[in-house]
């Protein structure tokens, strides 16, 4: 093949409420043995999670970087009550490492300075990249939602302003965060007096219909997909298109083969098949979907094997 | 001051209504994907736009375009044809989430005032002094996530005036980063404008009587042979959780927001505007809803306990609630 293997693979934030020794073994086994070139660091979903593990920070920074993974912090995604608001203007304030942001409040605070944009933000169009893009965005990750059509586009316009685009390739998508905590709520709790219950559910809270399909999953505030995203067929076409960084989300699941298998798809040295034959090999815990990015109904899958 | 009542105006017919009902200001939008609300049947056309705009002013009532969904690139030509329509035919100020389209009104229609749609979900005065910042945005339409107090604090940091949603349909999810009708049907709400789309609503009758509702492939929720069937949207869905083995409301129950009682303190909170949600609702509904506020609002003003029978009555049957605006305990 004379096709031009390029791209990095990166690893997303953790989104669930793992335990901080859970944390600190998924990160040392990351930075030993995961073929990814990124890793996102942060706690996303929830202001209340952060105190568990902003003290291993960095020890796990400094590990990571020692298995020579570039690691990127990422901010909350909701930001409304005071503590928040102050996390957010701290967190602008960092100067050790590069930031990704998740929510509007901190392109104000960062008025400017070089930044990425995080997948929660609505970044859908030629305009929005280029206003962002002038105003210090360095790295846009692409709403999940978006189709390869749209990718496409907005790659292009990205390669223009020098802008690196990525796409999320693997896990559970998000797609809503909401004020109220539904995991409280399952659980006759509200947010402020929630007792940590999130914690019991370290891929998320299945929510089923009444017929029995399953259908979402709860993380706190947050609402995901109850399948797996997996684009590793697609991500040829996605080189061609010239996005240059996947992203891998952290599930419960052996992510180092699951890297593996996408590591070497960048690289050219398996194709889209044999990519989705080893992904099945790993018996994930979800179905796999890919309907976003042939612009259908999210939760479908086109592909090879109904997963 | 006196705040502003701002009402739904999903067709001609229902603007001039909520005009003649006492709206200080209507909203609307075209016929297509520019705006969070674009359902068959609804909305104005270009001629109806400009017609609108005439028969408001005439009255003295002001018209707000909503613009506010998210073009998706290659498409960002129809967002910016609703603008510069809307600023030809003289609509008082657009309502805007995207960042692009925000930029384009600024740079080419510096004189139009801007409004912050509650889909750019501005949650906090940081987020809401950024498009100040940026764009000269003059009005933020708060989501719907705040108490009062919070409401207050943000009223005194940010450099623009501030509009609430005080009835209708209470979304639960933050507006504008929810793509839950795009996993079940294959369209967005951000980029299509669209909820819940009818086309893919289905009613199944069972052999029992009873009735699931579904959106696309997914049931949502289901109703005995004598209750009522709820439209199916996901966040309003009834679902089994590992503790919960009857189905249970995971999000919200089907309720309905009235913050009727709430209006002294949202005043004295320092609320510029109100908005009344339900540009999907029928002329009808808009007159009662559109007057009976005109009524309470003025009656608050003078000093009065508002009338608010009506106002109830018009939610008979379904379950009102006052959301996050009254207590922190609905997070």
């Amino acid at each position: 093949m004379a096709v031009d293997m390029t791209g990095k693979l990166t690893l997303g934030p953790i989104l669930y409420h793992w335990d901080a020794d859970q944390k600190r073994d998924f990160y040392a086994r990351i930075a030993d043995e995961a073929p990814v070139d990124m890793v996102y660091l942060g706690e996303v979903i929830c202001s209340k999670r952060t105190p568990f593990f902003d003290t291993h920070l960095p020890e796990v920074i400094d590990r990571l970087e020692r298995g020579g993974k570039q690691v990127v912090l990422a901010s909350l995604s909701e930001v409304v009550i005071r503590r928040e608001r102050k996390m957010m203007q701290e967190f602008c304030a960092t100067d050790s490492h590069e930031i990704e942001l998740n929510n509007t409040a901190g392109l104000y605070d960062i008025d400017g300075r070089p930044h990425r944009v995080g997948p929660l933000m609505n970044v859908y169009n030629e305009a929005t990249l280029k206003w962002l893009a002038d105003k210090g965005a360095t790295h846009v990750t692409l709403p999940n939602e978006v189709p390869g059509t749209v990718a496409g586009k907005m790659a292009q316009a990205a390669a223009d302003l020098g802008v690196g685009i990525e796409v999320q390739v693997f896990g559970r998508v998000s797609l809503a965060v909401s004020a109220r905590c539904y995991h409280a709520r399952a659980h006759g709790r509200t947010k402020d007096n929630c007792l940590f219950v999130c914690e019991e559910d370290p891929d998320g809270m299945p929510l089923t219909t009444v017929t029995g399909q399953p259908f979402l999953m709860v993380n706190g505030i947050q609402t995901l997909s109850q399948s797996y995203v997996s684009l590793v067929d697609e991500i040829g076409a996605m080189q061609d298109m010239g996005i240059g960084y996947f992203r891998v989300m952290p599930q419960v699941a052996d992510m180092v083969a699951v890297t593996q298998v996408f590591a070497e798809r960048i690289a050219g040295g398996i194709d889209g098949d044999e990519g989705a034959a080893r992904l099945a090999a790993l018996d994930l815990a979800a179905p796999l979907s890919n309907g976003f990015w042939h612009g259908r109904e999210g939760h479908r899958w086109f592909g090879p094997q109904a997963a | 001051m006196r705040p502003e009542l701002v009402c739904p105006a999903g067709t001609p017919a229902a603007l001039r209504t909520a005009v003649d009902a006492g709206a200080d200001a209507v909203y609307c939008g075209f016929q297509n994907a520019t705006n969070a609300r674009n359902f068959p049947g609804l909305n104005f056309t270009p001629d109806e736009l400009a017609q609108g705009v005439e028969y408001a002013h005439a009255r003295g009532a002001k018209v707000l375009l909503a613009v506010n969904s998210f073009p998706s690139a290659g498409r960002f030509g129809l967002w910016r044809d609703a603008v510069d329509m809307g600023a030809r035919f003289g609509v008082d100020a657009v309502i805007v989430a995207d960042i692009g389209v925000a930029a384009h009104v600024a740079e080419h229609h510096p004189d139009l005032r801007l409004h912050l749609s509650v889909q750019a979900a501005a949650s906090s005065p940081e987020a809401i002094r950024y498009y100040v910042r940026e764009f000269g945005v003059k009005r933020v339409v708060l989501p719907r996530i705040l108490t009062i107090p919070e409401i207050k604090e943000v009223k005194s940091e940010i450099p623009c005036e501030i509009e609430t949603f005080i009835f209708g349909n209470h979304g639960l999810m933050v507006e504008g980063r929810c793509s839950l009708t795009n996993y079940a049907t294959g369209l967005s709400t951000n980029m299509d404008g669209v909820c819940s789309p009818a086309a893919q609503v289905h009613y199944d009758k069972q052999p029992d009587g009873s009735v699931a509702t579904r959106l696309g492939d997914f049931t949502i929720d289901r109703f005995g042979p004598h209750e009522q069937a709820g439209y199916p949207t996901i966040c309003k869905g009834r679902y089994l959780a590992p503790n919960h083995e009857d189905a249970y409301y995971a999000f919200e129950e089907p309720v309905s927001l009235n913050l009727a009682r709430l209006l002294p303190q949202l005043i004295e909170a320092g609320v510029e505007a109100f908005k009344i949600e339900g540009r999907q609702r029928s002329r009808a509904y808009v007159r009662q809803v559109v007057g009976a506020f005109r009524t309470a609002v003025d009656q608050v003003l003078a000093g009065q306990e508002p009338e608010l029978a009506d106002l109830v009555a018009l939610t008979e049957g379904q379950k009102q609630t006052q959301g996050a605006a009254a207590s922190k305990k609905w997070r």
